[in-house]
């Protein structure tokens, strides 16, 4: 049975897994204790549960269970890795440098730190995507002290050579960071082999619930951070708050579960990934946005030429998609990542993101293809530009009336 | 199934089921982003602008009024921090019997220029009127005073000291994360008295951990501790917490609605409790003033507060030594010490913090084994004498 | 954005699509508006005798808002003179798709897509009863 709107935007969030679900309950129910509470067993309990959670966390990203240090999300994540950073270590430097195609919850954070007298290089990319490593080599000064680089774009699912950037980094002394909350579950993360210094989590984009993500910092070589939130001491002074118990339980079940079925997971999904882009392949003037190879194999990311963005959003609404990022979706503003691929303001508009998850199923995606055939055709049978192009008309020469 | 009696509210309460059961298609088939603008998403945006009215309408804002946060931890960060992240450095001042998460933050900000001023309390527990009022004519810029305490419960007469204040020009803020559920809480008589901030919290009333508010009086001005995405009117960046914020909800309608009865009943057990610990020869702590319903703290002289907790909670009492928070930290409570309480007798400090679950059936057992414990501990120190 | 329910009608079952034959006698076009604005609209309008707009047809590039305006308009315009239609205001086509703030510049791309469909009519057929 098809649920109408299908769901294809897990990048957005994730459904909670239902067996992570399954193991929060008790959390909420009968096992509700405090973990700081040191005096009783309901504390204990609840402590023990938290720890379990922080180890199967570890496990699946290769690190120690004493380098994460929990939070309320990535976005919280992303601020403490970068202001902590660049606090502490501010007297080797004031420079940083991260990507135009970050994530806002990095960007907007480096615009704070511009504020408070650090200096960012905002680096291009290549027109897939990608970082350009000569241009980062280029852009490294003596004064660098934090870089910050997503492994996996949230918009078009390119993978960043984090590998090769953290060798650059490590042998400079600087502090790599990187963004991998669109990472977990989608591709190996192995931190003993990384020269990542800090990684941010999120439990909602991995099928974990909402509230929770972590950060994971480094032991050896040893990183240091200036705390965001100060109070009770709680994360070994990283960060002070009641822990939310069954949200931890949640995200280290579902980040469990990640680490055992990714390998087979994201086949059947690229599978599925590839059914729809051959599908819609036979589309005329159909744009891939973002190299197909260092990709995620959940995302497709597609322009639709010749047909306006908003009008196409509204008539796909049996399908639930992103157009651009959803964290900037209530703005009529292109998405600034396209831009940085060098897209024209019109290719940007009329992108759809499609983002496949555990839950996708071949007749979801063979109802998209379909209705994607319909409503493409019709709105271009609206077109006035879809026109004139068929009639042969270029339309980079047209002088248009603008208001 | 040995279940034991959970005698620790004030560091966090089992959530209400009618709370749970709001919560649970949001852990479900309701999984959608708030931001995003398809029919998942919009969803989850309705849930959550319900939350915020039945927060906001809980202690008597306006929903436009409460910016949601991860916990009251991180509420008490946005204001201090914030707040000061919008002026320049000047007199900072707040009461010396804050939880961690408000003293922290303004340490913090003493190391980047502000001048603190820690606001003494006498023996009760109170903020000292004359001290405060000297503090105020200095006309400092931001000032954080708790509603009432989470170590002995007492109160603070906020509304006085907000008038007192009000002639500073300062931003006040209150932590009223021990007070709502427990006592009245009506924000905006508070904030025509001239208090412009209020700190509430899921977990300590019945609600799920992991969603908390400030309540913020809109001319306060505010540099985000969080950004990246605009939430929360830009000043909390972040997914929101969809299915926290929905039990937030419920929780601050069920806590008003019951705050009334709740108080009574958990007093009615509260002064059986005290009577019964004078008797054994405990000194009660902050007796003098005005304090929550449910909280009492208390010392055994000569008995230490972490043997007798521990004792206790292997009999099947779980009750609190010192604040939960406070992880891992030996010292003796500063709240106590505030109050003038001998290290020596603070050491021994134990707080019992009750809920709608307790009875009085409960209690008197508690007494009994509370005295077993108590005396035994004393022949043993006795003996080590 | 929510949508009203006549600006959902015409976008389903948009009036009047498509364009009238190159040589057809008394067409007139009124191309406005830009790509890069997101919205772009066609309207012909077939112009009768004594000045008569006897059938209309458009073509849009743009959101749900911009496809309805001009849907509308196709239908206002047939069997007005092209000095009526001149008299269609942008405010009349937001009253009538009740537009959001935010839309109102569709409408008035609207009205602007008959000032110029009337224009090129006009340079056309410099007819001096009509001029």
């Amino acid at each position: 049975m098809l649920k109408l709107p299908i769901y294809l935007d897990y990048s957005a969030t994730t459904p909670l897994d239902p067996r992570a679900a399954a193991k929060m309950i008790p959390y909420l129910v009968e096992k509700f204790g405090n973990p700081a509470s040191r005096s009783h067993s309901f504390g204990w309990e609840a402590e023990a549960a938290v720890e379990e959670a922080r180890e199967e966390v570890a496990r699946l990203v290769n690190a120690d269970p004493k380098e994460i240090v929990w939070t309320s999300g990535a976005t919280e994540s992303n601020n403490l890795a970068l202001k902590g950073a660049a606090q502490f270590y501010s007297g080797k430097g004031k420079h940083l440098i991260t990507l135009k195609t970050e994530h806002k919850a990095v960007l907007d954070t480096c615009r704070e730190l511009e504020r408070q007298g650090f200096e960012v290089s905002y680096l291009d990319v290549r027109d897939d995507g990608l970082l350009d490593l000569e241009v980062f080599k280029a852009a490294l000064r003596p004064d660098t002290i934090v870089v910050s680089v997503m492994l996996v774009n949230n918009e078009i699912g390119v993978i960043q050579p984090i590998s090769e950037i953290g060798e650059i980094c490590r042998d400079r002394g600087i502090i790599l960071h990187v963004d991998a909350a669109q990472a977990t579950g989608k591709v190996a993360i192995d931190l003993r082999a990384l020269k990542v210094d800090l990684m941010s989590f999120s439990a909602h984009k991995t099928y974990g619930p909402k509230g929770i993500g972590a950060l994971y910092v480094r032991r050896k070589p040893r990183v240091r951070l200036t705390a965001q939130m100060h109070g009770g001491g709680h994360e070994r002074g990283f960060r002070s708050g009641t822990l939310p118990t069954h949200q931890i339980v949640g995200m280290g079940e579902a980040f469990r579960l990640a680490r055992l079925e990714m390998g087979a997971e994201n086949e059947r999904i690229r599978m599925l990934r590839d059914r729809l882009l051959r599908g819609l392949s036979d589309i005329e003037q159909v744009f891939v946005n973002g190299d197909m190879e260092r990709r995620v194999p959940h995302n497709l990311n597609i322009s639709f030429a010749y047909v306006e963005g908003e009008s196409l959003l509204m008539a796909i609404k049996d399908l639930a998609v992103s157009s651009g990022s959803a964290c900037t979706s209530a703005s009529l503003e292109p998405s600034y990542v396209l831009r940085a691929l060098g897209r024209e303001d019109e290719l940007a508009h009329s992108s759809i993101r499609f983002t496949l998850g555990r839950f996708t199923s071949e007749e979801d995606i063979d109802y998209t293809i379909k209705l994607l055939h319909d409503k493409i055709g019709r709105l271009r049978e609206l077109s006035p530009l879809w026109e004139m192009v068929q009639d042969g008309v270029d339309l980079s020469t047209v002088q248009w009336a603008a208001h | 199934m040995f279940a034991p009696v959970y005698l620790d509210h004030n560091a966090t309460t089992p959530i209400d089921p009618v709370v749970l059961e709001a919560m649970l298609p949001y852990l479900g088939e309701q999984f959608g982003n708030a931001s995003s603008r398809h029919e998942y998403g919009r969803a989850a945006r309705r849930a959550i602008d319900q939350a915020r009215s039945q927060v906001a309408m809980a202690v008597g804002a306006h929903a436009s009024e409460v910016v949601f946060t991860s916990g009251g931890s991180e509420a008490n960060n946005l204001f201090i921090k914030g707040a000061a992240g919008c002026m320049r450095p000047g007199l900072l001042a707040v009461s010396a019997v804050e939880h961690p998460c408000v003293i922290k933050p303004a340490e913090q900000l003493s190391k980047r220029g502000w001048e603190l001023a820690k606001l003494p309390v006498d023996g009760e527990g109170c903020v000292d009127a004359g001290n405060f009022a000297a503090v105020m004519a200095r006309k400092p810029r931001i000032v954080s005073v708790m509603l009432a305490n989470n170590e002995t419960g007492v109160l603070q007469d906020i509304e006085t000291l907000a008038e007192r204040a009000r002639r500073s020009g300062a931003w006040l803020h209150t932590d009223a994360v021990q007070a709502v559920g427990k006592v009245a809480v009506d924000f905006r008589r508070l904030n025509a008295a001239g208090v412009h901030a209020l700190t509430l919290s899921a977990h300590k009333i019945g609600g799920p951990k992991g969603a908390a508010a400030l309540i913020l009086d809109k001319r306060v001005e505010l540099e985000p501790l969080i950004a990246g995405g605009g939430h929360e009117r830009g000043l909390r960046s972040g997914t929101e917490n969809v299915a926290a914020i929905v039990g937030f909800g419920v929780a601050c309608e069920l806590a008003v609605q019951r705050q009334a009865a709740l108080a009574q009943s958990v007093l009615a057990l509260r002064r059986r409790l005290e009577a019964g610990l004078r008797e054994l020869g405990a000194t009660l702590f902050g007796q003098g003033a005005k304090r929550l319903p449910n909280t009492v703290c208390f010392a055994f002289p000569e008995l230490d507060g972490e043997t007798l907790v521990g004792h206790l909670d292997r009999a099947g009492y779980a009750v609190a030594s010192g604040a939960a928070c406070s992880s891992a930290n030996p010292e003796p409570s500063h709240v106590l010490r505030a109050m003038g309480v001998d290290p020596e007798l603070a050491r021994g400090a134990v707080r019992v913090s009750l809920g709608s679950g307790n009875s009085e059936d409960q209690l008197a057992a508690f007494l009994n084994t509370l005295q077993a414990t108590v005396a035994r501990l004393q022949r043993l120190t006795a003996m080590a004498v | 954005m929510a949508y009203s329910i006549k600006v959902l009608d015409h976008y389903e079952n948009p009036r009047n699509v498509g364009s009238f034959g190159k040589e057809e006698e008394g067409v007139a076009t009124g191309m406005v508006g830009a790509p890069a604005c997101g919205d772009v609209m066609k309207l012909q309008i077939k112009v009768g005798k004594g000045g008569v707009i006897e059938d209309a047809k458009f073509k849009t590039y743009g959101c749900g808002s911009a496809i309805a305006s001009s849907s509308l308009v196709t239908e206002w315009v047939k069997g007005k003179t092209i000095d009526q239609a001149l008299e269609i205001k942008n405010t009349q086509i937001a009253d009538e798709l009740a537009l959001p703030p935010v839309k109102i510049h569709c409408s008035i791309l609207a009205e602007d897509a008959i000032k110029a469909a009337v224009a090129d009519y006009k340079k056309k057929h410099s007819d001096p009863v009509l001029a």
